[in-house]
């Protein structure tokens, strides 16, 4: 397994961490992550990252749910097994509607919640790191990958520049659970 | 420097005292590592005692069957629909508040949606034990479900509201787990992030699935928290109209009613927060979470309690209006002879019906009143007995007289075993709730976080200057982008 090494700022502000975030990027450094403890809307598109696609998942599924439920009663009330219900039609879509629906919803939510936990590798048993467990409390941390040309003493000092409370050096085995967004992030003047 | 959250001074704040964000995750999470206190114990341990009653009761209804709950000829529904009504009912609080009220932007929600969302489950739990057990032979249970079986295959009958049920109360429940557990990730790792115990490492750090805070996990998961949202809205609207369809889709007078499903759901939301009340109200003296589930909080719940109480009175009256301009005549004889009269076997029933859901929420017209603790648990628990009674009207005067005298039934009471049941569901839902309380934050933390600089008593104090600015100034000082 391959050693990435990584330089983590720790910031106690948001205030603070976002025009950082803009200052590391258009300095030229790869964010590899930003840890919060909640979510700050606007981080991602100041970091770069693509919107996500999960609201068109969530579509699909639910798409997937009507059409099984429909499919499902008018084949099994029309043609598997035909029962008089009072004189009513066998295809009596109105009284379907509700079974419908609530395997629509049922559909995109299991769907959903699923696809979550598959893109964001969250599972129980699974254990990531998160380079300083306070990032779940009120910190916010943000990692700057090293490669072979950075420097990491200036990026430790423009890192503290830029607002960070405390600036380490860290190394991390990579596994699969480590770097899974590299094709996400674009360099920052690439976009401008 | 970008200002990123502004709100009116004007609105009181929702996080009281001097906070920041340690002490948000110290305060929240202090119960859950503590060690359980004796009221703690005392209540677990009743809500077990309850439970144990309950399993016995079940137990001697599927030995003997449903003759065990002195149902008869014509009320072959007696108190166990009527509780699963009332149970599913207060389930639609937690994600009334969750899902609605998300999308309506309402800042008051994070303070109480943990609670109120788990309060959902437990409630939804407790009400699906009522049509299970009342099928009598519960060991063919799985007859409701559409499997390929050696009887033909014969399917069951999707016309048939009572199978629209079946799959709008698991729907829910699956889909109210789902969206609460997924809220509860970020929280359940900031508890294994501080656990010093080992059991503790472990537990939460299997419970929290590996949670890191990731910005793009983050805005994955506010992407699926809002398409929750907008799924469970009228996911919650149609669990209780479906329910009220069980009754509204028959012929028989007192249920043969078209108002039924707005009038269920706007009664359903009246007693989700009445329990919500409830338990709150004792949560945050017992938890000391009075900074976060403030006075605010609890008068906002009891607008809402105002509101859907008066909603529930309109449609009663509505009922009655209708019965009489029917014209016919068993509609007429359902309304005014088994409810209005106070003589009638069960007319007391309605009575205390209207009185506790109809006239006794009005109090809360008076602000003084929307704002004493003691009125509040009063009224939550009144509010309760009232909703309660709203479904035995319903199910029991509509049935035991109806359209042949010969066929009038005798004055149903309900048998110990059947009051065991209910009794015992009340023991699952506390022992839930004891537990839950134990071992989960009962306060959404992320989210509290999220709203803490905007809605903070410390930090709305700073506004004051802002709101001094004219709009030039503002937009000079404090005009950000959040694109790159």
């Amino acid at each position: 397994m391959a050693v990435k090494k990584f330089v983590v700022g720790n910031f106690d502000d948001e205030a603070v961490l976002f025009p950082a975030v803009k200052k590391v990027r258009r300095a030229g450094y790869k964010i590899h992550d930003v840890f919060t403890p909640f979510p700050i809307h606007g981080l991602d598109h100041a970091m770069g990252l693509r919107d996500t696609s999960l609201h068109t998942a969530g579509f699909i599924y639910g798409i997937t749910g009507t059409a099984t439920a429909v499919g499902f009663i008018t084949w099994a009330l029309t043609v598997d097994w035909q029962i008089n219900f009072g004189g009513k039609p066998f295809f009596s879509l109105p009284a379907w509607i509700p079974v419908t629906f609530e395997l629509t919803v049922l559909f995109a939510a299991v769907g959903m919640v699923l696809t979550f936990c598959y893109l964001c590798q969250l599972a129980p048993f699974v254990k990531k790191d998160h380079f300083n467990p306070r990032s779940t409390d009120d910190t916010f941390v943000m990692a700057l990958e090293c490669t072979d040309k950075t420097s990491e003493a200036e990026a430790m000092s423009f890192l503290e520049t830029v607002g960070a409370k405390e600036v380490k050096i860290e190394y991390k085995e990579t596994e699969w659970w480590i770097g899974r967004y590299d094709k996400d992030v674009k360099l920052f003047h690439k976009e401008n | 420097m970008a200002l990123l959250r502004y709100e009116s001074q004007v609105r009181s704040p929702l996080v009281d005292g001097t906070k920041d964000y340690h002490q948000v995750t110290e305060d929240i999470c202090r119960p859950v590592e503590a060690n359980p206190s004796k009221l703690w114990w005392v209540g677990f341990l009743i809500s077990v005692g309850l439970l144990i009653f309950g399993i016995v009761s079940v137990t001697m209804e599927v030995m003997y069957g449903t003759g065990q709950w002195n149902l008869n000829k014509t009320i072959g529904w007696g108190w166990d629909i009527t509780n699963f009504v009332w149970w599913v009912g207060i389930g639609h609080a937690g994600t009334l508040i969750s899902a609605i009220l998300l999308l309506f932007r309402q800042g008051w929600r994070t303070g109480v949606n943990r609670a109120a969302e788990a309060m959902t489950i437990f409630a939804v739990m407790c009400a699906g034990q009522f049509p299970i057990w009342h099928m009598g032979r519960v060991w063919n249970a799985f007859f409701v479900l559409p499997y390929p079986n050696t009887r033909g295959p014969l399917w069951v009958n999707f016309n048939s509201p009572l199978l629209w049920d079946v799959f709008a109360i698991s729907t829910y429940f699956t889909v109210s787990l789902l969206f609460w557990y997924s809220g509860l990730l970020p929280d359940l790792a900031t508890l294994r992030d501080r656990a010093k115990v080992k059991w503790r490492k472990h537990f939460y750090g299997v419970a929290a699935f590996g949670w890191t805070g990731s910005t793009k996990h983050w805005q994955r998961h506010e992407a699926l928290s809002l398409v929750l949202a907008g799924l469970s809205t009228p996911l919650v609207l149609s669990v209780h109209t479906i329910v009220s369809f069980d009754f509204a889709t028959s012929v028989v007078p007192g249920w043969h009613t078209t108002i039924f499903p707005p009038y269920f759901v706007a009664g359903a939301i009246f007693s989700g927060f009445a329990m919500v009340q409830t338990l709150l109200v004792v949560t945050r003296k017992v938890l000391a979470l009075e900074d976060y589930i403030t006075m605010e909080h609890i008068e906002v719940m009891n607008k809402v309690i105002v509101l859907t109480g008066s909603i529930v009175g309109i449609a009663y009256l509505t009922e009655l209006f209708m019965a009489w301009y029917s014209a016919v005549s068993y509609e007429e004889f359902a309304f005014f002879q088994n409810r209005l009269n106070l003589d009638s076997p069960y007319g007391w029933s309605y009575w205390l019906m209207m009185g506790c859901n109809v006239l006794s929420p009005q109090i809360f017209w008076f602000r003084k009143m929307r704002r004493n603790l003691f009125v509040t648990f009063f009224m939550s628990i009144l509010v309760n007995i009232g909703m309660w009674f709203e479904r035995f009207v319903i199910i029991v005067t509509s049935v035991y007289r109806d359209y042949l005298p010969s066929a009038w039934s005798t004055y149903y009471t309900p048998s110990i075993w059947e009051i065991g049941f209910y009794m015992g569901t009340f023991g699952l839902f506390f022992t839930c709730y004891f537990l839950f309380s134990k071992f989960f934050p009962v306060i959404a933390l992320a989210e509290i976080k999220h709203i803490l600089k905007k809605n903070g008593e410390n930090f709305k104090n700073n506004m004051g200057e802002v709101e001094e600015e004219s709009t030039e100034e503002f937009g000079h000082k404090h005009g950000h982008d959040h694109g790159a």
